[in-house]
């Protein structure tokens, strides 16, 4: 299955990004061939609102079953569940970890989104 | 002539000012039209013994979208401005908390299966207190989009002197508000907080080239900063308010300062006319 996590580079040992909407990349990683791919985001850094709605939609259709991340708003959340895609909340941890905690089964599946949307 | 009362820190006295300063200019035998526009906790009707007009919902247009036409072109996505539609899965999603209602959706679908329909997001009441006439906004709760509220208050120009009590802060409901006026006054308090504030207000004001004057409200009460910061900037403060107990007592009775402190009217009526002689003024 391809999982997308939020980063900041293609560096394993780099951490993740915590934040959702706002990730500069997402990384792609396959469980079956353990390869891993890039996509960008910086489409929504500058946005000043629907960023995580935006973010949802580049990782949906990048063909994902689940996203790791630090914290999804509540549009993210909503966007990416009634898609059918897993959402996980992780602790920050290098990406490593974190696809290891993911496929060892130590990751909770949120049930809700875990902060609030912002407004301008 | 339109008068904004504005302010970049919340609290300082926004509607206190703006409703002594209606007091005064009715006191000058001119009809005004209080405008609260600060639509997210609109309060000048617990200052002024007023009776109630009219009531009536404010609406703004957001797109519907029928899903078995769809076609997921993303045509819609791709127009908005505010990210408030994402396209997977070969069909579109509408997230309406977003749209700031420009219709854009709509035009653009190739098979016209989005279509505009009426959001409630807000009550206008009118109010009536002598000379002076209230106009008020209130933004239902759950709702982020005050500017349409904001615009559509300000429709009511229909009056020698207009005053507008301001939303806080400097972003766009602050900005909707004070577009327009012919003159702002922006009420601080002398502390680190009220100048800090204050002067990205002042920033704004002067970005968007508007003419503009300080009023210190409890200027006896922190230190000197927000008048040295007028000074060495050139801004004109039109009128100081000292402390007192008597009038925050007065306030939580629901009286206005211009009725709380008998010393105070003439300092309202002086500063009433200094203002409307600077917005007669061009810049």
């Amino acid at each position: 299955m391809k999982i997308a996590i939020s980063v900041n580079s293609s560096d394993l040992e780099d951490k993740m990004d915590m934040r959702f909407g706002r990730a500069k990349k997402f990384m792609v990683y396959d469980t079956e061939s353990k390869t891993n791919e890039l996509i960008d985001n910086t489409q929504n850094l500058n946005a000043a609102q629907g960023a995580g709605i935006q973010s949802a939609q580049n990782v949906i259709n990048a063909g994902v079953e689940a996203i790791i991340t630090g914290h999804t708003g509540p549009k993210a959340y909503k966007l990416l569940s009634e898609s059918g895609v897993k959402i996980y909340h992780s602790e920050e941890k290098c990406v490593k970890d974190i696809i290891a905690d993911f496929t060892n089964g130590i990751l909770k599946e949120a049930d809700s989104a875990d902060v609030e949307g912002h407004w301008i | 002539m339109i008068i904004a009362v504005a302010s970049g820190k919340g609290g300082t006295g926004k509607t206190s000012v703006s409703v002594s300063l209606a007091k005064a200019i009715a006191e000058l035998d001119s009809k005004v039209k209080l405008l609260d526009c600060d639509v997210e906790e609109p309060n000048a009707n617990l200052l002024l013994e007023c009776s109630r007009i009219s009531e009536t919902d404010f609406s703004v247009k957001i797109p519907s979208l029928d899903i078995s036409c769809c076609t997921g072109c993303g045509k819609c996505a791709a127009i908005c401005e505010f990210n408030c539609i994402a396209v997977v899965k070969e069909r579109a999603v509408i997230f309406p908390d977003l749209c700031h209602s420009c219709g854009g959706c709509s035009l653009v679908c190739p098979e016209k299966c989005i279509s505009e329909i009426e959001s409630k997001t807000g009550v206008i009441t009118k109010y009536s207190s002598g000379k002076i006439h209230l106009v008020q906004g209130i933004l239902d709760i759950g709702k982020a989009m005050s500017p349409p509220l904001i615009r559509e208050i300000k429709k009511n120009t229909e009056s020698e002197i207009v005053i507008i009590d301001c939303p806080p802060g400097t972003s766009c409901p602050m900005v909707t508000a004070v577009s327009n006026a012919d003159y702002v006054i922006l009420v601080t308090e002398p502390t680190p907080f009220g100048l800090h504030d204050m002067t990205l207000a002042v920033d704004t004001l002067r970005k968007m080239k508007m003419n503009f004057g300080v009023v210190i409200n409890r200027s006896d009460s922190g230190d000197d900063r927000v008048e040295n910061y007028c000074r060495k900037e050139n801004i004109e403060v039109i009128m100081k308010i000292r402390e007192s107990i008597d009038a925050a007592r007065a306030y939580s009775k629901g009286i206005p300062l211009y009725d709380a402190l008998p010393e105070i009217k003439q300092d309202f009526i002086s500063a009433s006319k200094t203002i409307m002689k600077r917005a007669g003024e061009k810049i």
